[in-house]
């Protein structure tokens, strides 16, 4: 099965190898394209929906980039399944909700295409730190590749149309999701969702629309989708983020010089918890884990690598760890189970 | 703690969230995050937010209203069903809607031009008219940065461009 060999197999996105990966996780671009000859999502009929998801197999299967994905069937997966997906960032809230539709997924899970979303496809790149270009390069040649053997809905003046004119033109969103404890523990974190409006740069939590914040994990993307073309568009949503990551290393700076006692305080309070913890739920998991990244960050704690940190990270997430303990737990067990967990991943390091 | 809702009971659900750009901190109790969904989505409505979006288009839209429904002839839906789900039905809505989804479009993105890739499909007609577009624009953008040496070798490409779109038009027969 496949989420099986995806459970053992290591995502490229949390490898932790890209450009400024010690702030931006990772990186991602999605186009929004829709089929002509076809009513959008909330329109279409069983059969409609059923002749979609069979001519975008017939193109993934027979476009160089996508032949070796999976291909997942919603109606096959279970709210589990679709849970883990979510956690991973290959799936959106909303498609994880569904029961029709299907998923087209690359064994590394940098490509991941979700079919019958919100529109017919919504093709997305996932890589680790801070890499946009990269992402656009990719996700542009699946998008030419498919466009050989499929007909998307373009019109000569407002360009791709999408179910949500939020996302007509290029359809093009880049996100990336961020690290930024040292801002919000400098209280600065409010002054930079501020101005970020104002530059139309949403935020949002660790999974997307309609997610809190929860350990310092924020997630930024571009509004605006038309009247600017692809690269513009990464270009000027890069400078902003460059700028984050100047401001977030800013911060860093001056509690390590400034604060320095409270500041190694509450990190290696943190490494003591999660340490010894028996019992953990997932917010207090994320909120210390997201502390102990910032002390390995800043070389106070040593002998852990961020690959792992990262990984602990979407381990300790509902859907992970049941899947790890191959069964479903409650809310108590999970509890119990990401504390041992935890404390397996943090044997090794001391606390001095 | 005590919920913020009911005031009553103590709080074991906390959420944050960030509304209006302000990271807001919510505790509730179990009875009140289930009554509200624990959901802070929510709280954003998207047929109030589009109100806000069409406030100038809102006399058409009532215009409108009062003549008859306008639905879309491909799939039915009328503006008012796209305002409650923020959702058009297809392609064709950005036809019929035109009047009211091109303000509300302005406002999303400051423009209603798309200028960027294009399929490699699409008739050379349209081709044409999106390239000539482009030129346009790339002229209008040098020659507000005064960069006149660039701006004319736009200007030439626009030139040929025209006269290749009219020796073709001549061959034709149109």
């Amino acid at each position: 099965m496949a989420l099986e060999e995806l459970l053992k197999s290591p995502c490229e996105w949390l490898k932790g190898d890209g450009p400024d990966n010690d702030i931006v996780m990772s990186s991602r671009i999605r186009l929004a394209r829709n089929l002509n000859g076809y009513p959008f999502c909330t329109k279409l009929s069983k059969d409609e929906e059923k002749a979609i998801m069979e001519e975008v197999h017939d193109a993934t299967n027979s476009s160089e980039l996508t032949k070796k994905a999976y291909f997942l069937l919603s109606e096959d997966l279970t709210d589990l399944d679709k849970q883990f997906l979510l956690e991973r960032h290959l799936i959106s809230m909303d498609h994880a909700g569904k029961r029709t539709g299907a998923t087209c997924l690359s064994k590394d899970e940098t490509i991941s295409i979700m079919i019958l979303e919100e529109d017919h496809l919504r093709l997305q790149i996932l890589n680790s730190g801070f890499s946009l270009q990269k992402c656009w390069d990719v996700i542009n040649r699946v998008d030419t590749q498919l466009e050989e053997r499929l007909s998307f809905a373009f019109h000569n003046t407002l360009g791709y149309l999408t179910a949500c004119p939020t996302n007509v033109g290029t359809g093009l969103r880049a996100s990336c999701m961020m690290h930024l404890p040292s801002l919000v523990m400098t209280k600065q974190i409010n002054k930079v969702l501020q101005a970020l409006v104002k530059l139309n740069i949403a935020a949002r939590g660790l999974y997307g629309e309609g997610t809190e914040a929860s350990g310092n994990f924020f997630q930024f993307s571009n509004q605006v989708t038309l009247g600017q073309n692809e690269s513009e568009i990464i270009d000027s949503f890069e400078r902003v983020i460059r700028q984050i990551i100047e401001n977030e290393r800013e911060a860093r700076k001056t509690l390590t010089e400034k604060k320095q006692d409270r500041f190694f305080d509450q990190i290696w309070r943190s490494l003591g918890v999660l340490k010894s913890a028996r019992l953990i739920n997932s917010k207090e998991a994320t909120s210390l884990l997201s502390m102990l990244r910032l002390g390995v960050d800043a070389g106070i704690i040593q002998g852990l690598e961020r690959e792992r940190l990262n990984e602990l990270l979407i381990f300790c997430q509902p859907a992970h760890l049941q899947k790890l303990a191959q069964r479903n737990l409650s809310s108590s067990e999970r509890d119990k189970e990401r504390a041992q967990l935890i404390r397996k991943t943090l044997r090794s390091l001391d606390i001095l | 703690m005590v919920c913020n809702v009911c005031g009553l009971e103590e709080a074991t659900i906390h959420l944050t969230e960030i509304i209006n750009s302000k990271m807001v901190e919510l505790h509730l109790c179990e009875q009140c995050a289930y009554e509200k969904g624990t959901d802070v989505k929510q709280y954003f409505n998207f047929s109030e937010l589009l109100e806000g979006l069409t406030e100038g288009s809102e006399g058409i839209a009532k215009q409108a209203e009062k003549k008859e429904v306008l639905r879309c002839k491909s799939c039915g839906i009328s503006f008012d069903d796209f305002g409650k789900s923020g959702r058009l039905g297809c392609p064709e809505c950005y036809q019929t809607f035109s009047k009211l989804l091109i303000p509300l479009i302005k406002r999303i993105h400051r423009s209603t031009q798309h200028i960027g890739k294009k399929p490699t499909k699409i008739s050379g007609e349209v081709k044409f008219h999106m390239e000539l577009r482009e030129l346009h624009e790339r002229l209008r953008k040098l020659v507000e940065q005064e960069a006149f040496e660039d701006a004319a070798k736009v200007r030439d490409l626009i030139k040929q461009l025209e006269e290749r779109a009219k020796k073709g038009a001549a061959k034709n027969g149109t």
